[in-house]
């Protein structure tokens, strides 16, 4: 079954196709950039950059740009899907939907009316096992935005290991909120993956924090060689 | 051990972690043993040790599992407490006699009680996490046991614990799982 996965750029996402190309065949990868930060459905920052992991990955991309206006970012991801089936033949949609029922319930909603599969591999998933496999399987994830206390600006651009894992962890319980950051507490890009022909390597980026929100915008990145 | 079955269209499918392991961690979670298996290996009989069978949902576009009714032969004569989630409330309608119609439901959905029953103690209504294109009727010896705006969501075998549910109980509803599992060790 050929199939494209929705994709933002971070670690959800990537190991959502990870999983998917282990069953099914990835005919590219389809990201839907939000110019509205505060988008519903769509992660933002470095969002443009999922053009470098799709080159990295092999595949195609199918972008589409929408104003991130609540209901309208709907029908532009719609359009991203028919684009997709269009030009690469996808017979379903791959997500890395955890724990989020808006996301989800909206996806199977156009998967349904555009005849599509919908799959989510992560779908209320043991998180913390998540976490430790995208270590132990050779993901290079990076923190590239923090939007809830207790995150300092040390934690952008720092990399997911077991001992920030630990640490999450801790965090998660002492603050009641999910360890992969599903609630939009943190967000993550993907500069590697076990199937990425060559990694992604940041050359130039830099950081804004204030109260607990902070963003880690990279401005200049290239594929290379491992 | 509680036999999770996974009814996707085909063993080890993409549907597998989305649809069989979020309800075979619920069942680890409440301390019993889980194993999933794929539908098209049970065979004519249940395997040994199995205390409850719980057949799973599968992906919206999947109704693959519909057209195998003689997989599930060993159905009808289940010994244990069976529950049925979506597809598996599906199949177990057909085993016995009822019928599919169309009916859709998808995202969170108020369901209403409408007939008391242990499994739903407390709950005169509550909402639910739906993803189905099908809905179905309580077949010959079933009494439906909870409604939404659009479909019956849960049956249940007049004389046995065999149940069938429409909604998606590992989204937000655990619970009932927990109680199917705790009626299984009562019995």
């Amino acid at each position: 079954m050929k199939l494209g996965v929705l994709c933002s750029g971070g670690k959800d996402s990537i190991y959502a196709a990870y999983r998917a190309m282990q069953k099914e065949e990835v005919a590219c990868f389809i990201s839907v950039v939000s110019r509205n930060e505060e988008s519903y459905m769509f992660h933002t920052p470095n969002v443009p950059l999922v053009a470098l992991q799709a080159e990295a990955a092999g595949l195609p991309l199918v972008c589409v740009e929408t104003a991130g206006e609540k209901e309208k970012e709907l029908q532009d991801l719609r359009d991203a899907l028919e684009c997709a089936r269009e030009r690469y033949g996808i017979e379903g949609v791959v997500s890395g939907a955890i724990l989020s029922v808006y996301q989800a319930s909206r996806l199977q909603q156009i998967c349904r009316d555009m005849d599509l599969w919908c799959f989510n591999p992560l779908w209320y998933t043991d998180q913390e096992g998540y976490m430790a496999s995208l270590v132990r399987e050779g993901f290079s994830i990076i923190i590239t935005g923090v939007f809830s206390e207790p995150f300092d600006e040390s934690w952008l651009g720092r990399r997911i290991d077991g001992l920030m894992i630990a640490q999450l962890k801790a965090i998660a319980e002492r603050y009641r909120i999910t360890l992969t950051g599903e609630g939009g507490e943190f967000e993550t890009f993907a500069l590697d993956a076990p199937f990425f022909e060559r990694r992604i390597a940041v050359r130039k980026a830099s950081a804004k924090y204030k109260n607990f929100r902070g963003v880690y915008m990279i401005e200049e990145a290239e594929l290379e060689e491992r | 051990m509680i036999l999770c079955l996974d009814l996707s269209y085909r063993p080890g499918s993409l549907a597998l972690e989305e649809f069989a392991y979020p309800v075979a961690a619920i069942v680890r979670k409440a301390g019993e043993e889980a194993k999933i298996v794929h539908y098209t290996g049970v065979g004519t009989g249940l395997p040994p040790g199995t205390d409850a069978v719980i057949l799973c949902g599968t992906a919206l576009k999947d109704t693959r599992y519909l057209g195998r009714p003689e997989l599930f032969c060993w159905l009808p004569e289940a010994p244990v407490p069976v529950l049925g989630i979506c597809a598996g409330m599906q199949v177990i309608s057909t085993v016995h006699g009822g019928e599919t119609e169309a009916g859709c439901e998808i995202g969170m959905t108020d369901i209403e009680v409408v007939r008391p029953d242990p499994l739903f103690a407390g709950k005169d209504c509550f909402q639910a996490y739906e993803l189905h294109t099908l809905a179905c009727t309580p077949p010959p010896g079933f009494w439906a046991l909870a409604v939404s705006g659009t479909c019956v969501q849960a049956i249940r075998h007049r004389k046995k614990a065999v149940y069938g549910i429409m909604f998606h109980p590992e989204v937000r509803n655990e619970w009932l799982v927990e109680r199917f599992l705790g009626m299984g060790r009562s019995l």
